[in-house]
Parts: C-alpha cells; sequence; structure tokens
C-alpha cells in the first residue's frame, strides 16, 4: 500500500481512489484495535475542536462522530438545527465563517441540499467531513458498509451485493454504489421501478425490479431504510404493499445463501423493509456496522484533521 | 532529490556479524536483568523495531529453552507532531498479549534518538493497562535526546550529527544485514 493521504475534506466516494479508500479501511482497521484497550482514548488529535453541524436530524451518526473526537482527544461542539442561527435567517455560509472564526478544525455537515458539504469545503480552510448532503453523498456510511463486508468476506473483488429499497432518495445507496463498484463488487439494485428507475445502470449496476430472482445469488444483502420523511406518495405503494413485493421477510430469508450478509444503515423499520427475526438473526451484522462506524469514523477525522493545513 | 548519486549508501558502522552479536548480548542482559522470563513482553515499533523484536526472543528462547512474549506498538496515532506534517504516517493496529498487570514490557526500537517515539510508545502502552515494569532496548543509540529517556539495553553508541542519517538493514527485509551511517 503505497498510499498517502493529501485531501483535508472527505465530500464522498465518487472522487475517492481505490488506494484512497483501502488507505480509509486500513487505518480504520488500527483504530478499532483502540476500541479494545482498557483507555480507548489515544492522542491523536488532542487540541483540535470538531464542531457536528447537523442542520437535518440525526442521532447515530452524529452520537458516532462525537464518540470518534473523543477517542482521538479532540473537543466537540454539537449544533443542531434548532439551536443555530439558520432558523434566525443566517446563511449557511455566514454560520460556518463564524465557526471558522471559533478555530474550529474539523466540520461535520449534515444538510438536506445536495453539495452543501462541497460549498463550505471550497470556502473554508476547516476540514469539512460530508455526514450526509441530501440525496446525495453519506460517504462514512458507505465506508463502514465496505469495512463490514471487507471483515467478515475478506475481499469485495467478485462479491455480488444487492441493495434494496428507496435507492432514488438514498445517498447511502449512492455513496455504496462508488465504493462498492471502485472494489470491484458486483452491484444490484432492487425495488419499485418509481424508487430505482433503469437510469442507475449507468453507474455500472443491474437494476431489478424482482426480490425474489435476485435473493439467491447474493452474498450482501443491504436494506435501506423507507424513508418516511421524503416520501412522495406518488412513488410509493404503501407500506403493507412495499413489504409484501420488497420486504426481507423470513419466509424470504430462506432464499438467501446460508453465509449471505444482511445489513442496514438503521434505524430500522422492524416489519416494515425487515422482519426482527431477520433481523436479530445469525446473519445479521447490523451491530457490527455500528461498532465499525465508530473505527472508520475515527480514521476519516484522523486523516482529514491530522494533515497540516 | 534525483540528483544525489545512488551509490550514497553511507559508512558501514556494524556488519551482519557484530549486529548479530549485539542483538545475542542484548538478549544476554534481558535473561540476566529478568529472572522472571514468562513475564517479560518483548514489544517492538513497527517495521524495524519489531524485526529485532523478533530476532531478540528467538535468541532468548535459544538460550533459555523458554518461549517470549512477543507484542507490536504502533506509535503513530500516539505522536505529538499530527497536524504539522504534510502527510500522516500509516497507522497500524498495536497488539499486546493482556493484561499487562505484573508484566515487563521491555520496548524494542533499531536507533534511538530523540526519544519522541518512545515517550510516545510508552503513552500507547499505558492505554493499554499497567506493567510492572517498562524497559527500553535499542540496537543503536545515536544521541541528541529532546526527552529524559535512557534506554536499558543498547548495542551500539554512535556519535552522529542531526544531519546524518542512519539506516538499519535487517535480513529477510532488506538487501543486506547491517548499520549504516549517511553523512548529511
Amino acid at each position: 500500500m503505497n498510499a498517502r493521504w493529501a485531501r483535508k475534506d472527505l465530500l464522498g466516494l465518487r472522487e475517492l481512489s481505490v488506494q484512497e479508500i483501502n488507505l480509509i479501511l486500513e487505518t480504520a482497521d488500527a483504530f478499532k484495535e483502540v476500541g479494545t484497550r482498557e483507555i480507548k482514548k489515544v492522542p491523536a488529535l488532542r487540541g483540535k475542536t470538531l464542531v457536528n453541524f447537523f442542520i437535518e436530524p440525526s442521532t447515530r451518526t452524529r452520537t458516532s462522530f462525537e464518540l470518534a473526537a473523543y477517542r482521538l482527544s479532540a473537543d466537540v461542539i454539537n449544533i443542531s438545527a434548532t439551536t443555530s442561527s439558520l432558523t434566525k435567517g443566517e446563511t449557511l455560509k455566514d454560520t460556518a465563517r463564524n465557526l471558522q472564526a471559533l478555530h474550529a478544525d474539523i466540520l461535520v455537515l449534515r444538510h438536506s441540499s445536495p453539495g452543501s458539504a462541497l460549498f463550505l469545503a471550497q470556502r473554508l480552510k476547516t476540514s469539512v467531513i460530508n455526514a450526509g448532503d441530501g440525496a446525495h453523498e453519506h460517504p462514512t456510511q458507505a465506508l463502514l458498509d465496505l469495512y463490514t463486508i471487507r471483515e467478515r468476506k475478506g475481499d469485495l473483488a467478485n462479491l455480488h451485493v444487492v441493495i434494496i429499497g428507496d435507492i432514488l432518495f438514498s445517498r447511502v445507496a449512492r455513496s455504496n454504489i462508488f465504493g462498492l463498484t471502485k472494489l470491484g463488487a458486483r452491484v444490484t439494485l432492487v425495488g419499485p421501478s418509481t424508487l430505482v428507475p433503469r437510469d442507475f445502470e449507468t453507474l455500472g449496476v443491474t437494476v431489478s425490479h424482482r426480490i425474489d430472482d435476485v435473493l439467491p445469488d447474493a452474498d450482501v444483502v443491504n436494506l435501506l431504510r423507507i424513508q418516511h420523511e421524503r416520501q412522495r406518495k406518488e412513488y410509493f405503494p404503501g407500506i403493507s404493499e412495499y413489504t409484501r413485493l420488497f420486504g426481507l421477510t423470513k419466509e424470504r430469508a430462506r432464499l438467501l445463501k446460508k453465509d449471505c450478509l444482511i445489513m442496514h444503515p438503521g434505524p430500522i423499520n422492524r416489519g416494515i423493509e425487515i422482519d426482527s427475526e431477520v433481523a436479530d438473526g445469525p446473519q445479521s451484522v447490523i451491530l457490527d456496522q455500528v461498532t465499525n462506524g465508530l473505527a472508520v469514523r475515527m480514521a476519516v477525522l484522523y486523516l482529514c484533521g491530522g494533515i497540516a493545513t | 532529490m534525483n540528483e544525489k548519486p545512488e551509490q550514497d549508501i553511507g559508512v558501514l558502522v556494524m556488519d551482519a556479524a557484530a549486529m548479530q552479536r549485539a542483538l545475542r548480548r542484548i538478549a544476554h542482559e534481558i535473561v540476566e536483568r529478568n529472572p522472571d522470563l514468562g513475564s517479560i513482553i518483548l514489544a517492538g515499533i513497527p517495521t524495524r523495531g519489531n524485526d529485532l523484536a523478533q530476532r531478540i526472543a528467538s535468541l532468548i528462547a535459544e538460550i533459555e529453552k523458554e518461549p517470549i512474549a512477543l507484542g507490536v506498538i504502533d506509535v503513530s496515532m500516539h505522536r505529538d507532531d499530527v497536524g504539522t506534517r504534510a502527510e500522516l504516517p500509516v497507522v497500524r493496529a498495536s497488539r499486546l498479549p493482556l493484561p499487562l498487570e505484573n508484566r515487563t514490557v521491555i520496548i524494542v526500537d533499531d536507533v534511538l534518538y530523540t526519544g519522541r517515539t518512545v515517550r510516545a510508545a510508552l503513552d500507547a502502552i499505558s492505554s493499554f493497562g499497567r506493567p510492572a515494569r517498562i524497559q527500553l532496548a535499542a540496537l543503536i543509540d545515536r544521541g541528541h535526546r529532546e526527552l529524559p529517556i535512557r534506554p536499558d539495553y543498547i548495542g551500539k553508541n554512535l556519535p552522529t550529527s542531526p544531519n546524518d542519517k542512519v539506516k538499519v538493514g535487517v535480513s529477510g527485509k532488506d538487501q543486506e544485514e547491517g548499520v549504516w551511517l549517511i553523512k548529511g
């Protein structure tokens, strides 16, 4: 491995090279080990300040970044939409410039507008980490998915990864598609035609609308949450119909290979996209994803926040 | 970058035979100072310190017919210069046999210089637990310490200037085994 990290920002997986992705995953290996120590804290980012700037609601991603920063000895400030001056009409750029004036070193941004992370990254000296920008990208989620698959399967090359659900509105799906195809996996997207249009095939993946045809050949199944908050009626057949056609029920899970991994970025809607028995079953790595997310975010903060700017 | 001729590999200050003798002497000194060999852990600092720790462990095993526990301490996440370097060192996982309580950890590195790497290693070890004692072994002590750190076992004292470079080659990893001083 000869890759070196030279980016102050992590905006998406689309612009990363295979070497850069592998460097993040290998760095995450080292930080996962820190979680097994008696004192789960290293001084790597001591004296740095991280601002969690979440304009859209999030608990798990924000908490994961927060804990990752603490484990690297950084100081953390959390700002959510309701506590920021954005509600008073301040623009995103002005809020961010104020944060920079406070000498924040790393800005973790969750925002509903695609490109918001890029917008700030180009204007600030601060490192900007995209924690989800609209339906565009959510790079750390995809990286932790890649990490979890790699941990269980060794290598991603030629694995068949099936992503099921609301692909159209999913930044997790987009980042996963970029990462998985770069690392040589075969990707199939499954869902209703309104949410999984054929256009996605231009990204080098296969689109299917029949889940039962795809499941027997899957090495990994990644179920996306049905995003009630982004859903519009005209795209969506209705919850019970969705479960009947695309839900990973316990009957349907029998179609899977015994060693097929079941993943979900959370929060899971039990009984909608996945049955409880399946979510808690032996093939599920949903909680591994949470643990690995911490290591991956430590790696990303270390790499982006650790380089001289 | 490219103007320096390739043949400048420096002056050989320790050949393979001398290096083997130095490592054997360190192994004997470790045995002498640590009657309870079962409690020691030889923890190498990647990458050459790691190779040397393995060599010393097998020499001790040869002398005393007792296997020696090995560990790895990667210090890159404990360094105090993160944020000042244009390129970050690649971080790797540390591995130490646990628990550390009542054990002696012997840090092994190839070259002892400012002492900052050793300070970071002391930090890293303490995050794994509280060993009874920590000792330090280095093949070369080149001086110029910036911290109050002193080795317990040393292969050779080598006077250097701060601009010099010291290169340690290990058989199996490098073309040739030995220690070279490259004048700065």
